[in-house]
């Protein structure tokens, strides 16, 4: 029997000095996923693949030509293409579908030696923030079965937390990585947007989506993010910026002191849950005392980030989503008698009720009638809102708030209440709506247990400072 | 149709021409853009709309609607973005087309036409912009599901559309027309018609001559030819005359032209159309086109008809309906330039260009550039006439067809045929004299005055020497033998 490794440079050390071997590793992680099945994290497990996948690797480890990902175990978000596996972003409408190519981001992984372990559950099409609206069922936090782990990442989130692969690949719209990292007490980078190509991941948002990544330390993520990022001739929007290295850069111990900035409204939000509240106020005085310098601002706009991203993600949602039509592939209800009753039950009967509303509300704003009184005045708040917080980052080093208002809610809870369930998202989604890069890391726990989380947004490809910072801040505590 | 109810009226027309652009590769992947191939072959990832999937633009379709522009004197857009159009229908896989609504990558400019007294007018477009094709539902005789070929989707366009200033049927086939020369010579589309790679919508409307106010338009689709351009517009026009001429309303709505019944049909109205939602594609990066794209673009403009029109007026001395007939089709034009290098007789080349090679051209089918006429065979023809060898009615109707079976000189062929010119005077002047005797009533009747009978002797003599002997010489000497007899 392993023990959890906390790094995964523990793991490579290990496995250089023959300590243990991939397949070992492959097998520890497989015996968490079934003696927790019941949490309902994977949709899929490849453990003959992963097995079979391990065994060259220990023999490449053997003859000194591994990989730099060697021995990293990964799983991914069901929103991810893996070549010849099942993808159906935890939904009905792409019952039995297989992706044909490997996404940017898992064609990387796979080059530098990790290995996939399984597709992991997820709200459907990326949308939700419980991971309550898949077709598979919820996810369940491992700390508190009764409680969900938060979403749309929630499956691979809990994967992490409980040690059913050493990271994973999640997705973050509007703060789908963040939320539940923080909920399930680990980190969630979402790094800055176009900073890793989004070919091969399934569109809710085009304009927020972004690849993010779960790992239980802030190294394991800069190194990830080190393979996966950077300029892909099948992106046309990913950035040519190029890619530092990140994990040698975050190796040189950095005592660098800051100039930090946090939201008051944030922090005096009538929906913060009072804990989350001290337990900030505690990491920023330390911070004080540690020599940073810290200023409370006011974000005036704060107020129109969520309705600015509900409008424009749920826009581009409806056109994103139209390919599902049950033509091509996927999908198609049997009860249909002409093509007009093909799309329509198709679509009834192959979307959740979440994702019916976001194309309902997304068909909406982009109606001739209503364009511009929200799609188009919802760009121009969104360019007002990403050149506010560009200012202030010239300003300040890094922008600290709650990841979210609470911790871990019950399953349920909030499940007749969208609105409620939004404001889920409400510390998050600024920084999808800026495209500015943002992390949550774990900042202890509630006083029933339940983790905590604290966000910190950079400006645009300062992950590395990100990284440094955030070594800081976890080393606090 | 009553013309002098017609004439009450004004018809306008706007053109909107799809031209598919003669890309290697699909506008967004790497996909084959080829016509044909069997069903579904070239559909990648991408073509198909997979989860995941991302379009990346091919630059060329740019720089040929670029050229496109460049050739219509418009305005090309140097910040583009490009737009989603959705609506579903099964061949669309995406469920939106990627198109250009408010950024067209040309505005304005013009298609110069002529017209039926021969001036010229220009027609003021509107707009080109990019956006690609969708696939191909084919319903089958007799069966219930639609087959869907996703080949053609994803196949760069670009779509040409004019301002409401075309008038009549004939302007409406001329502005079509000079599209399809345009996109030919510019080498971005093969305007093949029959295979859809050019396509012709027209927005009809008609009003009462001197009213500002345009009348109600519909939009006719369906035509594939310009003949059937300008049949779709005379019916549509005389449709539309009809009802209002009835004191009825007309329709805002789509209709589809038959071809074999020369009439135009509804197809669905305005009303129930989709709203198209069109927004920014977020999943393509605004295109910037550059001073330095834009100059090294115009550097690679081939010379378009109308200069080419003049060149051939002005440097070759043309006759301006030769100059006219040789510059409608790009491969001709160049055919003769390749031949007036070989020899100067630049009015010969036209004549045997639009006469023997033409009507032969039109009987196969087939271009210039694909029957194997070597442009060195055709001066060597032009030699052999203008040498006196042979005559330009026997060499287009014995040596030319030979010519072009075979890689034979013109003049061996005239000389296997036996075809080659008699200019001895001694061997013509005792047919001329046989002909003058047999025929002495002839002869008194051109004594008399009928100067024309000539040209009856001349046939008699051409008869007994099988067409060899020189007409210019045999002219000449029938008619010193007839001026010395004496009545």
């Amino acid at each position: 029997m392993l023990k959890a490794y906390a790094t995964f440079a523990q793991i490579q050390h290990d496995l250089h000095s023959k300590k243990i071997t991939c397949t070992a590793l492959v097998k520890h992680y497989l015996a968490n996923i079934e003696s927790k099945k019941h949490l309902n994290v994977f949709l899929s497990v490849y453990a003959d693949e992963a097995l079979a996948r391990a065994a060259v690797i220990d023999e490449k480890i053997n003859r000194g030509n591994a990989g730099k990902l060697a021995g990293l175990v990964v799983g991914l978000k069901d929103v991810l293409c893996y070549e010849n596996h099942p993808l159906q972003a935890s939904s009905k409408i792409l019952d039995g579908f297989v992706s044909q190519f490997n996404a940017t981001a898992v064609q990387r992984l796979l080059d530098a030696d990790a290995i996939i372990i399984g597709r992991q559950n997820c709200d459907e099409f990326a949308m939700g923030s419980s991971n309550e609206n898949s077709a598979f069922g919820p996810t369940l936090n491992d700390i508190d079965n009764t409680r969900v782990p938060g979403g749309s990442s929630g499956g691979s989130a809990v994967a992490v937390m409980a040690d059913m692969c050493q990271v994973s690949l999640g997705s973050d719209t509007g703060g789908s990585v963040r939320q539940p990292a923080a909920f399930c007490g680990i980190v969630g980078l979402k790094p800055t947007y176009s900073r890793i190509s989004r070919h091969g991941l399934i569109a809710y948002g085009s304009s927020f989506d972004c690849i993010g990544i779960f790992s239980k330390n802030i190294e394991d993520a800069a190194l990830v993010l080190e393979v996966i990022a950077g300029a892909d001739e099948y992106d046309s929007t990913v950035s040519q910026t190029p890619v530092p290295a990140f994990s040698s850069l975050l190796s040189a111990a950095s005592e660098k002191k800051y100039r930090i900035a946090y939201m008051r409204d944030t922090l005096q939000s009538p929906a913060l849950q009072p804990e989350i509240k001290t337990a900030i106020e505690k990491s920023l005085d330390q911070l004080k005392l540690d020599g940073h310098s810290v200023a409370g601002i006011e974000f005036p706009l704060n107020e129109y980030v969520l309705p600015t991203y509900y409008i424009l993600a749920t826009a581009e949602a409806s056109s994103n989503l139209s390919r599902y039509d049950g033509v091509r592939y996927g999908y198609r209800s049997p009860n249909t008698t002409d093509l007009e009753s093909m799309y329509k039950k198709t679509r009834a009967e192959g979307f959740g009720k979440e994702v019916q509303r976001r194309i309902l509300l997304g068909t909406y704003v982009l109606s001739a009638s209503y364009y511009d009184a929200y799609y188009n005045q919802a760009q121009k708040v969104r360019r007002l809102i990403r050149e506010k917080l560009k200012e202030l980052l010239k300003e300040y080093d890094f922008i600290i708030t709650p990841t979210t208002p609470t911790t871990a809610f019950k399953l349920g809870e909030h499940s007749t209440n969208p609105v409620e369930m939004y404001l889920a998202d409400l510390f998050s989604v600024q920084a999808n709506v800026a495209g500015l890069p943002a992390i949550s890391l774990p900042l202890g726990t509630d006083k029933i247990g339940l983790p905590m989380g604290v966000q910190v947004m950079a400006d645009d490809f300062e992950e590395t400072k990100l990284f440094h910072f955030s070594k800081q801040l976890m080393n606090l505590a | 149709m009553d013309k002098r109810i017609q004439e009450k009226y004004e018809i306008v027309v706007g053109l909107e021409v799809h031209a598919q652009l003669l890309t290697k590769t699909k506008i967004y992947n790497s996909d084959a853009a080829t016509f044909g191939g069997e069903a579904n072959t070239h559909v990648g990832v991408i073509t198909l709309a997979h989860p995941g999937t991302l379009p990346k633009l091919n630059k060329v379709v740019v720089e040929q609607a670029i050229k496109m522009g460049l050739a219509c004197h418009s305005e090309i857009s140097r910040h583009q973005v490009f737009d989603r159009k959705n609506y579903f229908y099964p061949d669309l896989p995406k469920g939106y087309q990627l198109t250009q609504d408010r950024t067209p990558i040309c505005v304005g400019g013009h298609i110069t036409i002529k017209t039926k007294v021969g001036n010229e007018r220009k027609i003021e477009l509107n707009r080109i912009h990019i956006e690609e094709d969708a696939g191909k539902s084919i319903h089958l005789e007799g069966q219930v599901d639609t087959l869907l070929d996703f080949n053609r989707a994803g196949v760069a366009l670009i779509e040409i559309v004019t301002n409401p200033v075309i008038h009549t049927p004939e302007e409406a086939g001329a502005v079509f027309a000079e599209i399809r020369k345009l996109v030919r010579s510019l080498g971005i589309c093969d305007g093949n018609m029959e295979e859809g790679s050019l396509r012709c919508d027209a927005n009809v409307s008609v009003r009462l001559k001197g009213a500002n106010a345009l009348g109600k338009k519909v939009e006719i689709k369906n035509m594939n030819s310009v003949r059937n351009v300008q049949r779709a517009v005379i019916h549509e026009a005389e449709r539309q005359i009809a009802l209002l001429e009835k004191g009825e309303v007309i329709v805002s709505e789509t209709r589809t032209f038959n071809a074999d019944t020369g009439k135009t049909y509804g197809m669905r109205t305005k009303e129930e159309l989709n709203d198209y939602r069109y927004f920014p594609d977020p999943d393509l990066s605004p295109l910037f086109v550059s001073e330095e794209w834009l100059q090294k673009i115009q550097a690679e403009m081939p010379i378009l008809p109308q200069q080419m029109f003049e060149k051939f007026v002005t440097v070759y001395g043309l006759p301006k309906y030769d100059a006219h007939v040789l510059t409608e089709s790009k491969e001709l034009a160049f055919y003769f330039e390749s031949v007036a290098q070989l020899t100067n007789r630049f009015k010969s080349i036209s004549n045997w260009l639009m006469g023997p090679v033409k009507s032969y051209l039109n009987e196969v089918g087939k271009e210039i550039d694909q029957v194997g006429l070597r442009p060195d065979s055709l001066q060597k023809l032009i030699d052999l006439v203008e040498s006196g060898k042979v005559s330009f009615a026997v060499a287009a109707q014995f040596v030319f067809p030979e010519v072009l079976k075979s890689s034979v000189e013109p003049l061996v062929i005239a000389q296997r045929l036996n075809l080659i010119q008699d200019s001895n005077a001694d061997a013509i002047l005792p047919v001329i004299k046989e002909v003058i005797k047999e025929f002495p009533l002839k002869v008194e009747e051109y004594k008399n005055g009928k100067k024309g009978i000539v040209a009856m002797f001349m046939g008699e003599v051409m008869k007994r020497t099988k067409g060899k002997a020189d007409p210019k010489l045999a002219n000449e000497l029938l008619t010193n033998e007839l001026s010395k007899i004496n009545i």
